[in-house]
């Protein structure tokens, strides 16, 4: 089955089954022609697009839901494994550490029909909180790691993962990096092959993790990893170019890209899996060069193993285990290590560039949230979204910001230190909430906690493009389900002082905030508007300010609007204010926050013929 | 300057702000590529970026491409939507061969507005056109979002730009032409036809246009803010507290207001002009004067 696995690649290379896709669309297009039933996942950059696309396909094909969060996501899959049919899940790097205690676990247990999961890493942190490694994940439980190089093998590899983790008994993790989930290329398809469910496996020494059955599982564990690596070298996995010299690279993922970029002439080895090790052709490589290096991003992982087996290599004393690699740091690293040459050649133009950092949209409805927070000078527990961008200028109002749903458990936990004179309050979003608010929030009333929570109700998981989430009551296809009354939910779990406030009404907010503060206990306030961007673009009438009224006192500055402009005309020292209207959607926060009253709807000017 | 001459690989940079089409551009660019018989690697990064901050996408083409990425200082065309963006990227272009193509539109972010000294500019970056295009290679700018306002539709001004790449690459018009179409509105498939077209007209007498923009603030005197408090007379209502834009005002243990933050006062007189109690007065000193009371200087 395994020989059938490989030859099976598409059969026609046909121009008309070739297309460009990103690496999340060609792992979606492998997902499905890999005959899988049920996918679930988490919504996380740069992994998003992966759900998104497989639910493209036919309904009657494949069964896809958005889960609460990544745990929920691999749980569900597993399930269906369990079921027996061919299962996936999907999700950012650091939702692995959500949905660990089920992936270590799992490990021992195995599948039934296969169950793959696809994790993609964000070296250098374009839109995450870390830059954990995956690698070291696969490692650590035991399971094998594909990594693609670009979009094509992308597919290939995903399909191949089914039939690996059939074969041997256990999950296979597809890693993808920012770099290739993004970038688009030619990828030639293939068609969907149906699988058969198999029976459910009564085993229960296999499928109930008791010590004495786990004993006997890790046992399966050790010896799969031997037979998946004999299992690369007998397919020929990894990928040999032979160079003209005898200097060598050993490399794996999309940091084989930059290797042939920068250095076609060595001979390069680009593993499929950085665990396990295709040992075989590493040792024929090994013979065939004098000096290797390994060029990996992120963590030494395949360089540390090839230490543990005694070969003489270098790798991480020139490459960066921080951040994403590039044609230039793959060329600087090989300098260092005398490789390259250093290149002689024109200095590049310089100039003087601004800081553009991203900010929250004209009009979005976490700004007054935030502003109501500083105004009662609050110690905010914040939390990952895009509000996280109150943690910068002018907003400035987010203290501490570690990890899904921290934000409440860190507040119980300021609260209990009994430190803090200020009111401490946790700001969550919706789609983190039921992601992991859930148990903090349950903690908080249990502990008698005095701390308020800001429930930052925008209608979907905004940060990432727009998803939907049990809350919102749409389903990944669209169609309508029961839809989470957050109210009832909270109010059940035993919290007796709820509001929930139109986040735009500024002063209700300032003033509910406030009062809610002073509320000895747990009490929560639900900041109500939808989001400007997601499911649809909001726009209204542009304001306009009235210049000569405009005293440049900064109120309106303050929200971080960016459809609030300096105007050229000056008073007293400081810039006088414009909207750019095109920006503006009319939410009306600045209006409010003007004290001399100089803002107004574009069409009270023209009627006033001003 | 094509795939197949001098250089094995094209390199092609689309940089600008979100939401200004960066993505519809190198797509665009990309599908033209590869309708050519062209390997094609386009590569963008999501998330953060899209919220108004800096956007860019690698477009690289040629018979076998590597690295989805540019190597730096390899470029050979950089085509910005705006121009602080253009003088963001441009150590990516090739120094010695690469083309230069930008907007001159201006998109002031809200982090330039922030310095609330007195008499500041917004920060932006200071080269003009003058200044880079006699740097680069080639180099093109022209105010393309104007001129696709006068045209009819401001969204063509990338479509504009479209037309000014098309004169250093090996693609018929006919070719763009249709692959620009798949990626408009039909009902603004005329007007982006004519804006590529004026794009390319426009290289043959191509001018070095003045940055648009450039007015020199009108100066105040340099003052420093200086706040007196009357303690018997403020009652603690919290008003002044509340509506100071830069949060500087506190009340203390005994509810009087204190100015917790002078530094950070702008001299806005909010809190004076608020107070139902004339507790607060402002008082604009001259640099080097201390004393409050002895310099009343009104701005």
């Amino acid at each position: 089955m395994s020989d059938a696995a490989v030859a099976e690649k598409p059969e026609s290379k046909k121009r008309s089954n070739i297309r460009p896709l990103m690496g999340n669309e060609a792992i979606a297009r492998g997902v499905w022609e890999a005959g899988a039933k049920v996918c679930a996942a988490y919504p996380g950059t740069p992994s998003t697009e992966i759900l998104e696309n497989i639910a493209r396909y036919p309904e009657q094909d494949i069964e896809v839901e958005w889960a609460s969060n990544e745990k929920t996501a691999l749980d569900i899959a597993m399930g269906a494994s369990f079921a027996g049919v061919r299962a996936f899940a999907a999700m950012k790097h650091v939702g692995v550490n959500v949905a660990s205690d089920t992936l270590m676990s799992q490990s021992y247990i195995g599948v039934n029909g296969a169950l793959v999961m696809a994790v993609a890493d964000d070296p250098g942190i374009h839109s995450s909180q870390n830059e954990q490694d995956t690698r070291m994940f696969a490692k650590f439980a035991g399971v094998p790691i594909l990594e693609p190089v670009d979009a094509q093998q992308a597919l290939d590899y995903t399909r191949l993962a089914f039939d690996i983790s059939e074969q041997f008994d256990t999950l296979v993790i597809v890693r993808t990096t920012t770099r290739l989930s993004h970038t688009r290329s030619a990828v030639v398809t293939g068609e969907r092959k149906e699988k058969k469910p198999k029976d459910f496996n009564d085993e229960i020494s296999k499928n109930v993790m008791i010590p004495s059955h786990a004993r006997l599982r890790h046992s399966h564990v050790i010896a799969r990893e031997k037979a998946i690596g004999d299992y690369f070298d007998e397919n020929n996995m990894a990928e040999w170019a032979k160079g003209s010299g005898k200097i060598g690279i050993i490399t794996a993922g999309p940091a084989s890209t930059y290797v042939h970029e920068v250095i076609p002439e060595a001979s390069i080895l680009t593993l499929p899996s950085s665990f396990p090790l295709t040992k075989g052709t590493i040792k024929k490589f090994m013979d065939e060069v004098d000096k290797v290096l390994v060029v990996e991003e992120l963590e030494p992982v395949i360089e540390d193993q090839l230490k543990i087996m005694g070969y003489d290599v270098a790798g991480k004393e020139f490459f960066s285990r921080e951040g994403e690699f590039s044609p230039e740091t793959v060329r600087q690293g090989l300098e260092k290590s005398g490789f390259l040459k250093p290149r002689t050649g024109k200095k590049p133009i310089a100039a003087s560039p601004i800081p553009r950092p991203p900010v929250l949209c004209a009009g979005c409805p976490h700004i007054s949230s935030y502003m109501a927070l500083n105004g009662i000078n609050a110690r905010v527990a914040g939390d990952i979204g895009c509000y996280t961008l109150a943690a910068i200028e002018p907003l400035k109002a987010i203290d501490t910001t570690v990890a899904m749903g921290s934000s409440i458990g860190n507040a119980v936990g300021m609260a209990r230190a009994g430190t803090e004179t200020r009111p401490i309050v946790a700001t969550i979003g919706d789609s983190t909430f039921i992601h992991s608010g859930i148990p903090p929030l349950i903690d908080a009333v249990y502990s008698k906690a005095n701390i308020t929570i800001l429930l930052l109700d925008n209608h979907i998981t905004a940060m990432t493009g727009g998803q939907d989430h049990a809350a919102t009551g749409i389903s990944i296809r669209g169609k309508h389900v029961e839809r989470i009354n957050f109210a009832e939910l909270i109010a059940s779990l035993g919290v007796k002082w709820i509001r929930e406030i139109d986040s735009y009404d500024m002063g209700k907010l300032y003033q509910t905030v406030r009062e809610a503060t002073l509320y000895k206990g747990v009490s929560v306030v639900i900041s109500n508007r939808p989001c400007v961007l997601d499911p649809t673009r909001i726009r209204g009438e542009s304001l306009k300010i009235k210049t000569e009224n405009c005293t440049a006192c900064q109120s309106c500055m303050n929200l971080g609007c960016p459809a609030l402009v300096w105007d050229d005309e000056m008073y007293d020292g400081q810039h006088k204010v414009r909207i750019d209207p095109v920006a503006c959607i009319g939410c009306s926060m600045c209006i409010q926050v003007c004290p001399t009253d100089s803002i107004r709807p574009m069409a009270d000017f023209a009627a006033k013929g001003n | 300057m094509s795939a197949s001459k001098t250089h094995p690989v094209t390199n092609v940079l689309v940089v600008g702000v979100g939401g200004q089409g960066v993505i519809m551009v190198s797509k665009v660019l990309a599908l033209l590529c590869q309708r050519q018989g062209h390997e094609v690697k386009q590569s963008e990064v999501h998330g953060m970026a899209k919220r108004g901050g800096a956007v860019f996408s690698h477009i690289r083409f040629g018979k076998k491409v590597h690295s989805p990425t540019i190597p730096t200082g390899e470029a050979d065309i950089l085509i910005a939507l705006e121009w602080a963006e253009s003088m963001r990227w441009i150590n990516q272009l090739n120094p010695e061969t690469g083309t230069f193509i930008s907007d001159t539109h201006k998109i002031v972010p809200p982090f330039a507005c922030r310095n609330r000294s007195r008499n500041q500019k917004a920060v932006y970056s200071k080269e003009t056109p003058k200044d880079v295009l006699g740097k680069v290679a080639q180099g093109y700018a022209l105010d393309a979002v104007g001129v696709a306002a006068e045209l009819g539709n401001e969204r063509a001004a990338n479509t504009i730009l479209l037309g000014v790449m098309s004169t250093v690459l090996d693609f018929s018009v006919d070719d763009w032409l249709d692959v620009i179409a798949k990626f408009v509105p039909p009902k603004s498939i005329e007007i982006n036809k004519k804006a590529f077209l004026y794009g390319r007209e426009w290289v043959k007498e191509a001018t070095i246009p003045e940055m648009n923009g450039e007015v020199e603030i009108e100066k105040a005197a340099e003052l420093t803010n200086e706040l007196e408090i009357i303690p018997a007379w403020c009652k603690g209502c919290d008003i002044c507290v509340r509506m100071c834009p830069e949060h500087c005002l506190e009340l203390d243990a005994e509810q009087k207001v204190v100015n917790a933050r002078p530094d950070n006062c702008t001299g806005c007189r909010i809190c004076e002009w608020l107070c139902p109690d004339f507790a607060i007065k402002l008082h604009k000193v001259p640099v080097n004067e201390k004393q409050p009371d002895a310099a009343m200087v009104e701005a």
